[in-house]
């Protein structure tokens, strides 16, 4: 097959490419240009799309003895997934940009892209593994890593993309790649992963929001309230800095009466009113979701498990859907669910689709 | 790869030409600081200043005027603030730097940095659909306040799309108000007629892996009587106004270069020429709606340029799919992490920029033959068919 590699000049991709020619495949290397400025990416060794990490990403090609070039995606990536994260957040959401990315992004414009111009398939160094079912239809379960697997970030992919998608590393663990990229005289082997989110430069989400959001966030600040007694327990400067769960950086002036730590129970961005409250009421017990992507055929009901945000623990849980809606009921309650985030669903290690969640219900009862 | 390479990017570096390699490994194995004064020394001195004589004879300059320099951005660094800051220190009021939108980035560069960081006021004046200077523009802004004009640079030819610029006017205009003009001709050199002399020009760039000779060695060609401030200060072995140890092999490989492209320029122009013509004529036969961009084939052209618009492409599609074919051409625009900007040279010229990345330079040389034209007029018609379905999505 004639196959784009998708490098961002980390080790994982670099290793996918030459996994690929090895497996016989026509590779050619492509850097994807996301930022319209590179300088204000993540620096350095720890993300992707600064000019650093294309020039590894080139000298990995050559290593490799691949094609290379850089396609500048960067006008597509604003549009379709850093304008909707500052939606999400405006919204009293929390996104995860990197399944965005990869649902608009690696697996639509840059597999279109590739196949237009000629190309069968996208590699990329995602920890993942690609199966054929019985149904003939491909199948995408967990990585042999469970640590790192990351088939939650691709549970948005469908049949077509997956089709058309090649993931390398899935039956192999981190040190083992590190080894062969070491093996295989690629310099990035000891590159450091990447963390965080690739177009917030220093990690501090609040302040680029705060920066970037300007008008267009529905607040500046507001109250913080304690949701056993009603009190104002402090202030706060915009509700975007917030997570549902989230236990840090609140700085409370009036201390719980129970002397127990507060999490975010809910965020009111119209309001601006962030709620707070016991660790017990952050409990769910159902979560309603929106937006399904279905890896294969699309199911009624599914006995499986989900996973509620990324690296977070799997639930036991039944799953109804009812074309756009998707109803999941936890057996195994969770904490700490913010909407925006995606619900990934698995029989097995087997992804079957994933969904927005818009709404959850606490175990008290609590919308 | 078993298919033959079709090299069209001589624009971008040219291979070297027979007699350059020679003269270069002739003297790679000699031994002779040429600022020492022994006999080895005294021996690299004769080859550096018979190639600076040689090079002077066949540009029409004195062997004084030739300053050896690293390459073309060096040259046009050297003239643009050398000449500035000299100009500038004999009367403050000459602020203002006039060239063209056009120009390369090694003398935009230098002009950005001098308006940001240095008080230089930089014009840079429009051209038309065909990329030539407005000469009714540069003397309006000369005229405006001439005794503020520190410095011309217009570029002799341009490396994209290959216009010819009217530099003999531009001196003219010029020498109205006794303001000095600097040319960057690295693409002229060995392609058109260039004679520093003749061309009334105080200062000229030209380079050497452009017209066949090694990569890191070119001059500028600066009148004596013209001050010109040093960048690199140390030794002082060029003037005083470019120090560092002169590099013999390739000071000695670049006038071979030169006065072989130069001796054989005209012949080279015809043939290459010819070439161009049946490749555009072609690729137009094949792709309709195809279009050359710059000044009609003619002399006002470089000729073995070829810079084609193909509606509803990405450049860089094409150039990827061509790649993968053996054949090797050029965006023409400049690249930042290998990310292709619009062209600002398109854009000056009044492209829009979904025009302004449509393109590809093909930019033919002495190795080119009558095959290497078959294969891309071969190759064309399946590759922007692929581009444009690329590009649809």
């Amino acid at each position: 097959m004639k196959v784009v590699a998708a490098m961002s000049g980390g080790v994982d991709s670099a290793v996918a490419a030459a996994r690929a020619v090895e497996a016989g495949h026509d590779v050619t290397g492509v850097h994807l240009a996301l930022s319209r400025n590179p300088a204000s990416y993540r620096s350095g060794a720890r993300g992707c799309c600064t000019i650093e990490d294309s020039n590894d990403a080139r000298r990995a090609a050559d290593v490799i003895g691949i094609p290379f070039y850089v396609w500048d995606l960067s006008d597509r990536f604003h549009e379709d997934v850093v304008e909707d994260f500052m939606d999400e957040y405006a919204a009293g959401r929390t996104p995860n940009p990197c399944l965005r990315c990869n649902e608009k992004i690696k697996f639509a414009a840059v597999l279109d892209r590739a196949l237009a111009l000629g190309f069968d398939a996208v590699a990329t160094g995602h920890y993942a593994q690609l199966r054929t079912g019985a149904d003939g239809l491909i199948e995408m379960h967990r990585a042999a890593d469970h640590a790192k697997d990351q088939s939650y970030v691709l549970g948005v992919l469908d049949q077509q993309q997956l089709r058309h998608s090649l993931f390398p590393l899935g039956d192999t663990d981190k040190p083992a790649v590190r080894r062969e990229a070491e093996a295989r005289g690629l310099l990035v082997a000891d590159k450091p992963d990447s963390h965080d989110i690739c177009f917030v430069a220093d990690g501090d989400n609040a302040g680029w929001l705060r920066e970037k959001l300007g008008d267009r966030a529905p607040n500046h600040g507001g109250d913080i309230v304690d949701a056993t007694t009603g009190e104002t327990v402090g202030s706060h400067t915009g509700t975007y800095g917030f997570t549902i769960g989230q236990r840090r950086g609140l700085r409370l002036g009036v201390p719980a009466a129970d002397g127990k730590p507060r999490f975010v129970l809910d965020i009111e961005p119209v309001s601006g009113t962030v709620t707070v409250g016991p660790r017990e009421r952050l409990a769910v017990d159902h979560v309603s979701g929106i937006r399904p992507r279905w890896c294969g055929t699309v199911p009624d009901r599914v006995e499986g498990t989900v996973q509620l945000r990324a690296h977070g623990a799997e639930h036991r849980a039944v799953v109804l859907v009812a074309g756009d809606r998707v109803e999941i009921d936890l057996l195994d309650p969770a904490e700490g669910i913010a909407p925006g985030q995606a619900a990934v669903i698995y029989d097995g290690t087997r992804v079957v689709g994933s969904a927005t969640i818009a709404s959850t219900r606490s175990v008290d009862g609590a919308a | 790869m078993n298919q033959p390479l079709v090299y069209l990017d001589h624009a971008a570096t040219t291979p070297m030409l027979p007699v350059a390699v020679e003269a270069m490994t002739r003297q790679l194995t000699g031994v002779g600081n040429a600022s020492s004064l022994h006999a080895s020394g005294r021996g690299a001195r004769r080859v550096v200043e018979e190639s600076r004589e040689t090079i002077a004879r066949v540009i029409g300059a004195r062997p004084g005027d030739v300053v050896f320099t690293s390459g073309g951005t060096e040259s046009d660094n050297l003239a643009l603030k050398g000449i500035f800051w000299a100009r500038r220190a004999e009367d403050p009021r000459r602020t203002r730097i006039l060239a063209t939108a056009v120009e390369h980035h090694a003398v935009l560069d230098p002009l950005h940095w001098l308006a940001e960081s240095d008080g230089a006021e930089v014009e840079l004046l429009p051209v038309s659909s065909e990329g030539v200077l407005d000469l009714d523009a540069l003397r309006d802004s000369i005229a405006r306040d001439p005794a503020s004009v520190a410095l011309v640079s217009v570029m002799w030819a341009n490396n994209e799309v290959g216009s010819l610029q009217p530099i003999a006017d531009v001196v003219a205009i010029a020498a109205e108000h006794q303001v000095p003009v600097h040319t960057d001709a690295v693409q002229a050199l060995g392609q058109v007629p260039v004679d520093f002399a003749a061309s009334g020009v105080d200062a000229l760039t030209f380079t050497g892996h452009k017209v066949g000779g090694p990569y890191g060695v070119g001059a500028l060609v600066v009148r004596r009587d013209l001050a010109v401030s040093a960048l690199v200060h140390g030794g002082g072995q060029e003037r005083d106004i470019r120090s560092g140890t002169l590099d013999v092999p390739a000071i000695a490989s670049l006038a071979a270069a030169v006065e072989e492209s130069v001796k054989h320029q005209h012949e080279h122009a015809v043939r290459v020429a010819a070439l161009r013509d049946d490749l555009v004529r072609r690729v137009i036969e094949v792709v309709p709606d195809a279009h050359l961009h710059g000044a009609p084939a003619g002399p006002l052209r470089l000729p073995g340029n070829a810079h084609i618009g193909f509606p509803g492409c990405e450049g860089d599609s094409l150039l990827m799919l061509l790649d993968a074919r053996g054949i090797e051409c050029s965006t023409g625009s400049a690249c930042s992490a290998g990310v292709p900007q619009p062209s600002h040279v398109l854009l000056a010229m009044g492209c829009d920029p979904d025009q302004a990345r449509h393109s590809l330079r093909f930019s033919l040389g002495h190795t080119t033959t009558p095959a290497d034209i078959d294969a891309v007029v071969e190759a064309i018609g399946p590759v922007v068919e692929r581009a444009r379905a690329a590009r649809a999505r």
